[in-house]
């Protein structure tokens, strides 16, 4: 106001000056006049303030054609004073942390400690149905940060519901490489198939197919490395070469130098139109397993010993096709998936009955197919219904200690002939995308002359930082 | 084996020749508003995937395989950030193989950090629904944000693509000319928004609604990110029968129904905006975004 008032003064001196010595009559006039001023001043004052609010609001606008660094810099500012006391110390730079929750409610008609594929190598894989009653699953705890510019850093252990902990990724991948490569290393799942990579509680059903189950003892680990390249084209074609110990069923742990399993993988993938996206893909897994061995129990009942040394081979095929609309399945969206196996070993089998004093050797040949479909539809948003179809074909099992007369067929009752089927069904509640509650209902012929049905109570909660999900 | 090999890569050989030959500087736009930016700022020299579609819920992406192959071979992903897409660029960045869009490389741009964001979370924890820790990530509907982000990103280009930088630049600014033009015919044009009050779907309309000095009044998601209940919309049903709204708002990709049960029992008029480009057949570029925008809101100002 005193600026105001002292412009106005100034101004009213300036214009009036000579009139000062005039009579009273003029003194009022000046009066007057230096009144009128003083409100046209204080008029052109507020226009002014006015307009430099305008140019300071213009200015802020204008700031957008500032250069970019000043921006940044401002931008850095203002987030600096935001989240001062989140980035300071030595915490700064805590990697990503979550934790998957797990455990089932299990209603079965058979026994889960008899669970048998038969007819099919047991993997000595953790392929049994859920312990009866209340039952905690795997609690998974995964850490991951990227490393330097260079590699991102994963590790995942599982703790097991009776204690211990175990290691089911811990790899290194790089961010780095040219022309489309990853390379990844440690210990990782293959890549082989569609469901291999995803972790067990990113499945759709509470547990593996039977082809996971009994070619690759439920989810094939690498100890080893895995080279990808993605194809610089508009479809998905991505290519992989994994080298590893093969110390994993089909192949065994084989205390040999160099490289104990391979497996190529093949993927392509795309959208069709806005609310198709598709994948399919072909997988091979080679392996020599050395003295791979299971228990089985001979025509009396007294305990085997069977060791398998040779060539163990598997194809896989697979495809799945996810329909969203318009790509967005928040509301409803449908996925059908399917996967072929093709099993194959050839070397020899040693037979060991201590109770007979037998130890004979013969051939093995055997060559099994498998495959499932499933399709999961979400019917209303946070519900989703699925169903599963499984078999196995026992194709062909040439065991020359059969053929050779040295044991009978009753001396391997695992692998009678038998081409198991299940059906499941299940239904899944998902209030965000961090809970799920799933209930699913089995009918397993995995074991030969029983049927086991099972009902199972699921629920999967995951905390801490937001995982991406895989397609 | 060595026959399958053989095919594999004379396949392979097949579709890299198929290739065209396109030596045009490639952004990856992860919604729908950046592509449109990018095609403004970058002409004829840029080729733009847009990533996501306008009736998308940009939260609810998956990392879908045309993905992965779209960003393997971009010079540039041009994404919102904020965590707005945590759920699947990330697998997006790492499974494509190209170290030229990673976090921390001048190929990938977030958006977000060219503007100060609204509504940081006081409490970053998920019984708050869907929150992002560093505020709410739907920048694009306050025109002052898109010249801001513009000016970054027409340097960001220049910076990655040096022999079309002037170009970048030409073009921007010529942009930014039309833009401020445009902004000060949108806020007179919206004056009558001033003041009004708005239930929206999602808080997705909180930057325009700022701009504009819209008043919003309540939201039907109960918490971010969780899908309207019963529970809530009766709640919210009888909160604007003791102060009424003058509108119910969704984005185009929000589901319309419980909007349309809102908006006839509360009778109020529902209206959908395009809240991106392409969301409406009117919100074909950014200007037609705004443009849209105000007049669906002025056509039940009145």
């Amino acid at each position: 106001m005193f600026k105001r008032n002292l412009i106005a003064a100034v101004a009213a001196l300036a214009v009036s000056g000579p009139a000062l010595a005039q009579d009273a009559a003029e003194l009022a006039k000046i009066r007057a006049e230096i009144k009128q001023l003083k409100d046209t001043y204080e008029q052109r004052i507020q226009d002014l303030e006015k307009r430099l609010a305008e140019a300071e609001a213009k200015a802020g606008k204008a700031q957008a054609t500032a250069s970019a660094a000043e921006q940044s810099a401002a931008q850095a500012t203002t987030a600096v004073s935001a989240a001062a006391s989140a980035r300071s110390g030595e915490n700064a730079f805590n990697p990503a942390v979550s934790l998957v929750l797990q455990g089932t409610y299990a209603r079965t008609s058979q026994d889960p400690n008899q669970y048998q594929i038969t007819g099919y190598v047991p993997t000595g894989g953790e392929v049994g149905p859920p312990v009866r009653s209340f039952g905690l699953g795997e609690t998974e705890l995964a850490i991951a940060s990227n490393i330097d510019p260079y590699f991102r850093g994963t590790a995942v252990a599982s703790l097991a519901p009776d204690g211990g902990v175990n290691v089911e990724e811990a790899y290194f991948q790089t961010l780095a490489l040219p022309q489309g490569f990853t390379l990844k290393g440690g210990r990782f799942f293959s890549g082989i198939g569609y469901l291999n990579a995803q972790h067990q509680h990113a499945w759709d059903f509470q547990d593996a197919p039977l082809v996971y189950k009994a070619f690759l003892g439920n989810q094939l680990t690498q100890n080893g490395v895995q080279l990808r390249w993605v194809a610089p084209t508009d479809l998905l074609i991505e290519l992989g070469a994994e080298l590893s110990s093969g110390n994993q069923f089909p192949g065994s742990d084989q205390n040999k130098n160099g490289i104990g399993s391979t497996a190529l993988l093949a993927h392509i993938g795309g959208d069709a139109g806005d609310s198709y996206a598709w994948r399919s893909g072909v997988s091979y897994l080679t392996t020599s397993p050395n003295g791979r061995s299971y228990q089985d129990v001979d025509s009396l009942g007294n305990p085997t010993t069977n060791s398998f040394t040779g060539n163990a081979k598997v194809w896989v095929a697979d495809a799945i096709l996810k329909w969203a609309p318009h790509g967005d399945p928040t509301y409803h969206n449908f996925k059908l998936q399917g996967e072929y196996f093709r099993f194959t070993q050839d070397g020899t089998l040693v037979y060991n009955d201590t109770a007979t004093a037998t130890n004979v050797m013969g051939s093995l040949d055997t060559s099994q197919t498998g495959w499932y479909t499933q399709a999961v539809w979400q019917f209303y948003p946070q519900w989703r219904v699925g169903y599963r179809y499984d078999r196995l074909n026992y194709g062909t099992v040439n065991n020359g200690i059969v053929n050779n007369g040295l044991a009978t067929a009753a001396d391997f009752p695992v692998l009678a002939n038998h081409s198991p089927t299940r059906n499941t069904l299940m239904f899944d509640w998902s209030p965000s995308e961090f809970s799920r509650i799933r209930l699913q209902f089995a009918s397993d012929k995995s074991r030969l002359g029983f049927t086991d049905n099972e009902v199972f109570v699921q629920y999967i909660y995951s905390l801490g930082a937001h995982g991406a999900h895989t397609f | 084996m060595m026959r399958w090999l053989r095919h594999t890569l004379a396949v392979l050989a097949w579709l890299l020749a198929a290739q065209p030959a396109s030596a045009a500087f490639n952004i990856f736009a992860c919604e729908p508003e950046w592509g449109a930016l990018g095609k403004e700022l970058g002409g004829d020299k840029v080729n733009v995937y847009i990533a996501t579609s306008p009736l998308q819920d940009p939260h609810h992406v998956e990392a879908r395989p045309s993905l992965i192959a779209r960003a393997r071979s971009a010079d540039l992903v041009a994404c919102t950030g904020a965590q707005l897409e945590i759920g699947w660029l990330p697998l997006v960045q790492t499974q494509s193989g190209n170290a030229r869009i990673q976090i921390g490389q001048p190929g990938y741009f977030e958006a977000a950090r060219q503007v100060t964001l609204l509504e940081v979370p006081a409490l970053v924890d998920r019984s708050q629904g869907d929150v992002h820790p560093g505020g709410n990530p739907h920048i694009q509907l306050d025109p002052r944000n898109i010249a801001k982000i513009a000016a970054a990103l027409s340097e960001r280009m220049a910076q990655l693509d040096p022999p079309d930088a002037e170009y970048y630049r030409g073009r921007t600014k010529a942009f930014l000319d039309r833009w401020q033009q445009a902004i000060a015919r949108w806020e007179k044009e919206a004056a009558p928004l001033k003041g009004m009050t708005v239930v929206v779907y999602h808080k997705n309309m909180t930057y325009f609604e700022q701009w504009l000095g819209i008043r919003e009044v309540g939201e039907l998601e109960p918490l971010p990110g969780m899908p309207p209940t019963t529970a809530h919309l009766s709640d919210l049903l009888a909160r604007l029968q003791k102060e009424p709204a003058k509108v119910v708002v969704r984005a185009a990709y929000n589901e319309p129904r419980a909007v349309e049960w809102l908006s006839e029992h509360a009778r109020i008029p529902a209206v959908v905006v395009p809240f991106t480009v392409g969301g409406t057949d009117q919100a074909k570029d950014l200007f037609g975004l705004f443009d849209d925008t105000i007049a669906r809101l002025l056509a039940v100002a009145k």
